[in-house]
């Protein structure tokens, strides 16, 4: 009996304590926003992040979005000849890339590349009680670290996200047409007749940057409320990636259904 | 790191994105051709629209000049009734016949305009008489074993 | 100002972490234009006593003031307001990690001032010569020894000229000579700007040295205070211990436990 009161007075312990972990990060969040307009005036600071979260994961995103292309090419071929049907495989390569791959594939490189690196970088300026020295002189570590590191990665995801369908795109290309041999025009008209402007491209625009506010969300939160150890900063950059992983996909299900409902 | 540099290396970085973009959106999306800036909607109605979508092209002579704006259904007539916006810089006469086809044996279905020799043009908000449905497979399957039942006692 | 004696009043100050209390009745009067050191063993409250100075922390009882206004009470804006004209020294230095020395010390005159460029290279370079360390201003806070990065901390806690300056256990880790220098710095440094510095530490023979006045803390009470030369004439049981670094005494060697006989039997006697 104790053992059975016990077991569910620890499960509301751990209920509870998610709660109001969720209420300090929807504080946190409106905070962050009251905070961006000082940070928005020195637009400088989130270049500056901007090029840590975008330009610095460039590489891993269009060499990724690369190989996806090619793997798609390479799939879609296989099962779309069996149906004689192999002009769509352009359709496939554009379809699957701007509306999920582009997006998710991109978001998720994005938490374990820079997000990972947004929180250990918020976590051991706590931890080194640089935040605290920053506050005592007056100047708001909200406005001057957390917000343009939340801009920066907020501006870069729809962009590194447009990237990678754009190379996905590219990769289905080069093993559809250059190396298999799928007619040339065929490939580009199919594409162009099927990929719909509002429907496809700009609500795969939509998901990434929901993501991107998403992914940037969790990463400077993760980092501002670790524990300013050592370890406490290395399990803040795990549940930075664990969160985002699960947050895209979990965001991904619920856009999707409202987005391509009735289609 | 260098302010000017840094500031390089993410002007090339937005540059790129938005690259990227206007790729995904004229070279992959259908923006370049599909876009028609200025349109008039005609309506037709059908017995049987099949498998027509909202957005599906209309094609003239194979060209598309238009597309569906929207489907409804009539309660009075029982009929299907289509809108459909043609590019402003096609007009049509009064005896164009509308007809639902289908792009190849399992591809999309479209709306296609015959282009009839009346003098009259049609005007914006313009119905169209003439129509045809679209092919309902079971139908024609079915017309099909019909007529062969009916031919086939007269053979013998 | 009303009060021109003391620039920091604390009057009857209580603060908890949740239900623990940390600070119990705490009363002190900090004139301006003297060093004070607030000495006590690890855990006793010292830094938690800083951070409700600086108002980072607010008191569950009781009032801290500074230059006449109670910092508790302030809003946002009022309370940067004031640290501006505070300076605090963080135990590891606190260095941005990602600047060099000079843009660490510049950055308070950049944040809060609008001089120009070359008026902010002079002032950061006279404050980083008071530190003696003029020549590093190109290095990166990683490649600076325990020593250096304190001092240049201390640069730039004073680049904005501050009424009050807050060390935070400014002699931890530090080899003889460093710690020297900087026990000098305190001193020359509060003289020169005309400040008034408020030092936590429980560095005993430095501390000695260099302040005018020493508030003992056990427990999350004032236990003892005075000048230097009646600390060290002091007869207090728990003064002499912490003077003379007696492994036991007031404060206790052994953390509370029962009788280790006892508990040596305890599982046989069960």
């Amino acid at each position: 009996m104790t053992r059975v009161t016990e077991w569910v007075s620890g499960l509301g312990h751990v209920v509870n304590e998610k709660i109001a972990r969720l209420g300090f990060a929807a504080r946190f969040f409106v905070m962050l926003l009251v905070y961006s307009g000082q940070s928005f005036r020195r637009f400088p600071l989130t270049i500056r992040e901007i090029y840590f979260s975008g330009v610095l994961s460039l590489l891993i995103i269009l060499v990724s979005g690369l190989f996806v292309g090619l793997v798609l090419g390479l799939q879609g071929y296989e099962t779309l000849q069996r149906y004689g049907s192999a002009d769509a495989l352009g359709v496939l390569v554009a379809l699957s890339l701007t509306r999920e791959l582009g997006p998710v594939v991109a978001a998720l490189l994005f938490a374990s590349r820079a997000g990972s690196s947004v929180t250990a970088e918020i976590g051991l300026m706590k931890a080194t009680e640089q935040l605290t020295a920053m506050d005592m002189m007056a100047v708001n570590p909200m406005a001057r670290v957390v917000a343009p590191r939340f801009w920066g990665g907020v501006i870069s995801m729809p962009l590194l996200a447009a990237m990678f369908s754009a190379m996905g795109v590219f990769g289905g290309y080069l093993i559809g047409v250059v190396f298999i041999g799928v007619d040339d025009g065929a490939f580009w008209s199919q594409m162009q007749s099927s990929v719909d402007f509002r429907q496809d491209i700009i609500n795969g625009v939509i998901k990434s940057f929901v993501f991107g506010v998403a992914v940037s969300l969790i990463a400077v939160f993760e980092g501002y409320d670790s524990t300013p150890t050592a370890e406490g900063v290395s399990r803040a950059i795990t549940r930075t990636v664990v969160t985002s992983a699960l947050a895209i996909l979990a965001l991904d299900f619920v856009l999707t259904s409202f987005m391509f409902r009735g289609l | 790191m260098n302010r000017k540099l840094l500031d390089l290396w993410v002007g090339f970085f937005v540059a790129f994105g938005i690259a990227a973009l206007l790729f995904l959106a004229l070279k992959v999306g259908n923006l370049s051709s599909a876009n028609f800036s200025e349109t008039y909607a005609l309506q037709a109605k059908f017995d049987n629209i099949g498998g027509l979508k909202v957005r599906a092209p209309v094609k003239s002579a194979g060209v598309a000049v238009g597309r569906v704006g929207e489907i409804r259904f009539d309660p009075q007539t029982y009929e299907a009734v289509v809108t459909i916006n043609v590019d402003a810089r096609y007009h049509f006469p009064k005896d164009t016949f509308a007809s639902i086809l289908t792009s190849g044996l399992l591809g999309e279905q479209y709306v296609g305009l015959d282009v009839g020799g009346d003098e009259k043009l049609l005007q914006a908000g313009d119905v169209i008489a003439k129509t045809q449905s679209a092919v309902v497979l079971e139908k024609l399957i079915s017309q099909f074993l019909f007529s062969k039942a009916s031919d086939g006692p007269d053979k013998k | 100002m009303s009060d021109s004696g003391s620039l920091v009043k604390i009057s009857g100050l209580n603060f908890s972490y949740d239900e623990r209390p940390v600070l119990r009745g705490i009363d002190m009067d900090i004139p301006r234009g003297k060093v004070i050191a607030i000495m006590g063993g690890s855990g006793c409250g010292k830094t938690t006593l800083l951070r409700l100075i600086g108002g980072q922390l607010k008191p569950t009882h009781g009032e801290v003031q500074v230059a006449g206004h109670a910092v508790d009470r302030m809003g946002h804006d009022e309370l940067y307001a004031l640290r501006r004209r505070m300076g605090m020294l963080f135990q590891f230095g606190a260095l941005f990690t990602d600047m060099s020395v000079f843009d660490n010390v510049a950055y308070p005159l950049r944040e809060h001032t609008s001089l120009s460029e070359e008026l902010i290279r002079d002032i950061t370079l006279m404050k980083l010569s008071a530190v003696g360390l003029r020549g590093a201003e190109a290095l990166m806070p990683g490649a600076l020894s325990g020593g250096m990065a304190r001092r240049v901390a201390l640069a730039r806690a004073i680049a904005l000229d501050p009424l009050l300056i807050m060390y935070d256990e400014p002699f931890t880790g530090l080899d003889p000579i460093s710690l020297g220098v900087i026990g000098q710095l305190i001193r020359r440094l509060n003289d020169a700007l005309g400040a008034t510095s408020i030092m936590v530490t429980h560095d005993i023979h430095e501390s000695l040295a260099i302040v005018d006045y020493i508030y003992f803390m056990s427990g999350g009470r004032v236990v003892a205070q005075g000048t230097p030369d009646e600390i060290r004439a002091s007869k207090d049981p728990f003064v002499h211990q912490f003077v003379y670094a007696e492994a036991d005494g007031p404060v206790p060697f052994h953390y509370p436990a029962p009788p280790f006989g006892k508990e040596l039997l305890g599982k046989g006697a069960v």
